[in-house]
């Protein structure tokens, strides 16, 4: 045994076992209720949307890696996540060869371009959805109510609709909350928001399902608390304020906060760790600015919904808040001047 | 100190490895048998190598000077065994290189007695008669380091030590060295920090012990006699709080200031191995010739703290505590900041804390290295508060002058804490080393053109 040869290798010797396919994969599990109960509310148009999205994204993350004679990174789960939350971002009977489209895009100009996993500067799922509000922006606002009787039996017809052909809208569209106040001046109950009973994107009505996945993976350490919080709380603190002022004009503040895409994008889309500040203090004011944005984009912009706006922003601002909040180092008085 | 202090007792940041100790620290020290053969390196501490006094062919006692000093920083090398100089040359060493040693062939059946030299009189000796008797008997920082004692003792002109902290808190998970000694060796701890306290002029003297050792620390808190400025501190568990800067924020909410030393706020710590030591030898003038190291690991078949004598080939304990048909990893010191060993020849050092054997089922082969994901794990490991995936990412691109300058590189003391939790596996305190190392060298070159 003492003549054997032995290994070697640098310290640490031992580590703490959870490597980023893990993370990854549990981010998955994370979202798999709520991708559960975008179909249970939208029936099987969702349940197509967020298949496409997601082979779309695996096979253009698979074939973008061997055209460039590299091995294929989609062992590392990242591809998955990408799919998932660009599906549950689109309206559920999107048509099905768009949302195609946007997973190409996601992961080609989203992810790819940078360099692959760990260097894009953009959440790529949202890239992927700005594209798409671009090209297609009455499809990508097309909104079927949730709950149909029929929506087991029947795919819309917009979901089939044959690539570069416009859908046909099929009459039973619904508003969304933010739409209907937005234009029309219609308050929704706020647990109807809380538990999904309204139209939206796919993924996006049941908040409190968003949440619960959430804390699995802020209990598990594997997304920073810090995100989710400091984006709900500047949107909920700063909309309060306007409440205050003139509760006539502006929505409560917990309106804003169970309405739209926010919750989703505050507990998944913010907290693209690739994307995201690295520093505690660097997270506070990402999160801030997310916070603030969204609230800025729905009052006072001209579309109803800001999430996807705020976070590429604050997406592209995001390592220039890494370049100047620097921590103090152990056994100096202040922190370091940025380079 | 921000408003809410949720770090009372600890330092801030840092992780919580599997501790692993339970296989070990219920087992009282026991005496290693004599290898057949001592080799022993000059190099076994920080400083210059120990200059050889003896010849081959000639026969030595046990506790003899076999090489002194040969400077300020640097210690002698006693006879750890009596018997007879077999070569005079170059031995391995942990480090790969060969270094200047010493091959002595123990006599098989004599008496072991111990040489002794002069005793230092704890009441009448002066602080630099101590430093002296501490050079004399060949102490270096067992915890590890291996710094000779007797200059880190050495309070510099302008500084004054007001408390002496006695590190007990034995962070590296596998080992329990620390902790049987302070468990069997309170006695000579006790006796060793009267010495300190008098080199040091230290008015005041605090024994850190981790909270997994609190029978340590209730056996050291009995042993204390009333009236003597000693007291024990318990704190929580947590890597690496046995480093000193760590320790010293632990126990008295001070920082070190970055480039500087303990005495810059005014502490000494001494490693509690080296301070029973010095408790043990200074009194009958000895050097020190074994010391307790932990054997353990899952390839190790007899698991235990034994008392070995300095010098004793690896190959030769790791025969006679048994190993697993399937080790794969031998490492000097522990899992965190040990040394991995390719060469079983070498021997037992004044440093050696501990030898752990990992088989093929712990040795992860070669882990899957994925990009850097910015999870920030790594922020929140570093006990030091540096961002060492910014560091890692420098590394790559080789901007050794940025690493240094604007992220604080060389502040970074290789603890292991960020490349533990890294979930891209990304060898980021190997970068580091090699970073350092190199920005160190490109020091030099610029005073050298000076």
């Amino acid at each position: 045994m003492l003549n054997r040869t032995l290994n070697i290798s640098t310290s640490p010797h031992i580590t703490k076992g959870i490597s980023t396919d893990v993370i990854m994969r549990n981010v998955v599990w994370a979202l798999l209720p709520v991708a559960a109960f975008a179909v249970y509310a939208f029936g099987i148009n969702a349940l197509l949307v967020l298949i496409t999205s997601v082979i779309s994204c695996v096979l253009t993350e698979h074939y973008l890696c061997k055209f460039s004679k590299k091995e294929s990174t989609i062992t590392d789960w990242s591809a998955v996540i990408t799919g998932l939350l660009l599906g549950l971002t689109l309206p559920p009977n999107f048509p099905l060869w768009m949302t195609f489209v946007g997973g190409v895009i996601s992961m080609a100009l989203g992810k790819f371009v940078f360099g692959g996993l760990g260097y894009n500067v953009f959440n790529p799922a949202l890239v992927g959805r700005a594209v798409l509000q671009a090209a297609f922006p009455v499809a990508i606002t097309t909104w079927s109510p949730a709950f149909l009787a029929n929506r087991f039996s029947s795919i819309s017809s917009s979901t089939l609709t044959f690539p570069f052909m416009e859908p046909s809208v099929d009459g039973m569209s619904g508003a969304t909350p933010l739409a209907a106040f937005k234009f029309d001046q219609v308050a929704t109950d706020a647990s109807d928001l809380a538990l999904g009973l309204i139209s939206g994107s796919t993924g996006e009505t049941c908040s409190l399902l968003i949440l619960l996945g959430g804390i699995y993976l802020v209990a598990r350490k594997m997304m920073n608390w810090r995100i989710p919080v400091s984006v709900l709380g500047t949107a909920f603190v700063f909309s309060g304020i306007l409440y205050l002022v003139d509760n006539e004009v502006f929505p409560s503040p917990f309106f804003m906060l169970f309405s739209g895409g926010l919750m989703l994008g505050a507990v998944f889309m913010a907290t693209d760790m690739v994307a995201s500040p690295i520093t505690p203090l660097g997270v506070w004011i990402y999160g801030g600015i997310i916070g603030l944005l969204v609230i800025v984009i729905r009052i006072w912009g001209g579309l109803p919904e800001g999430v996807m706006y705020a976070i590429l922003l604050a997406n592209a601002i995001s390592p220039h808040i890494d370049n100047v909040i620097r921590p103090r180092v152990y056994g100096t008085s202040k922190s370091l001047k940025p380079s | 100190m921000g408003l809410f202090n949720f770090h009372r007792d600890t330092f801030k940041h840092g992780i919580h490895p599997p501790e692993q100790k339970r296989e070990t620290n219920g087992l009282p020290i026991r005496q290693f048998p004599f290898a057949p053969v001592i080799v022993l390196p000059m190099v076994q501490h920080i400083g210059g190598p120990s200059e050889i006094v003896v010849r081959e062919g000639q026969e030595v006692n046990r506790g003899q000077v076999l090489a002194k000093a040969n400077g300020y920083v640097s210690v002698p090398i006693h006879a750890p065994v009596s018997g007879t100089i077999r070569k005079i040359s170059n031995v391995p060493s942990i480090s790969g290189k060969m270094v200047p040693g010493i091959y002595l062939e123990a006599f098989p059946s004599s008496s072991q007695e111990v040489m002794e030299g002069t005793p230092i009189d704890l009441d009448t000796a002066t602080p630099d008669e101590i430093l002296k008797g501490i050079q004399d008997a060949g102490i270096v920082g067992l915890g590890g380091a291996a710094f000779p004692t007797h200059v880190k003792l050495k309070v510099p002109e302008g500084k004054n030590c007001e408390i002496l902290i006695i590190n007990g808190i034995e962070c590296e998970p596998y080992l329990t060295t620390d902790h049987r000694v302070m468990l069997e060796q309170a006695d000579d701890i006790l006796m060793g920090i009267k010495y300190l306290a008098k080199a040091t002029g230290a008015k005041q003297t605090i024994i850190g012990i981790e909270a997994n050792k609190t029978d340590a620390a209730n056996h050291l808190k009995r042993m204390i006699s009333d009236g003597d400025p000693v007291s024990v501190k318990v704190v929580p568990v947590k890597y690496p709080q046995g480093s000193e800067k760590m320790l010293i924020t632990s126990i008295l909410d001070r920082e070190v200031p970055s480039g500087g030393l303990p005495i810059d706020v005014n502490i000494v710590v001494v490693n509690v191995a080296t301070t029973a030591e010095i408790g043990r030898l200074l009194p009958h003038g000895r050097g020190i010739q074994e010391r307790v190291i932990t054997i353990t690991g899952p390839g190790v078949k007899k698991k235990g703290n034994y008392l070995i004598p300095i010098g004793t080939p690896l190959r030769y304990v790791l025969e006679q505590v048994g190993v697993e048909e399937n080790i794969s990893e031998v490492y000097m010191g522990g899992p965190m900041m040990g040394v991995a060993v390719s060469n079983l020849d070498i021997s037992i050092v004044k440093g050696t804390s501990g030898i752990v054997v990992f088989t093929e089922k712990e040795v992860k082969k070669a882990p899957k290295v994925y990009p850097c994901i910015k999870c920030g794990a790594c922020v929140d490991a570093c006990p030091i508060f540096l961002n060492p995936s910014k560091l890692g990412i420098l590394a790559k691109f080789e901007a050794y002058d940025s690493m240094a300058e604007d992220y604080h590189l060389m502040d970074c003391f290789e603890c292991g804490s960020c490349s533990y939790v890294c979930p891209s596996n990304i060898p980021l305190v190997q970068y580091f080393r090699l970073s350092k190392s190199i920005v160190r060298k490109r020091k030099q070159v610029t005073t050298n053109a000076k």
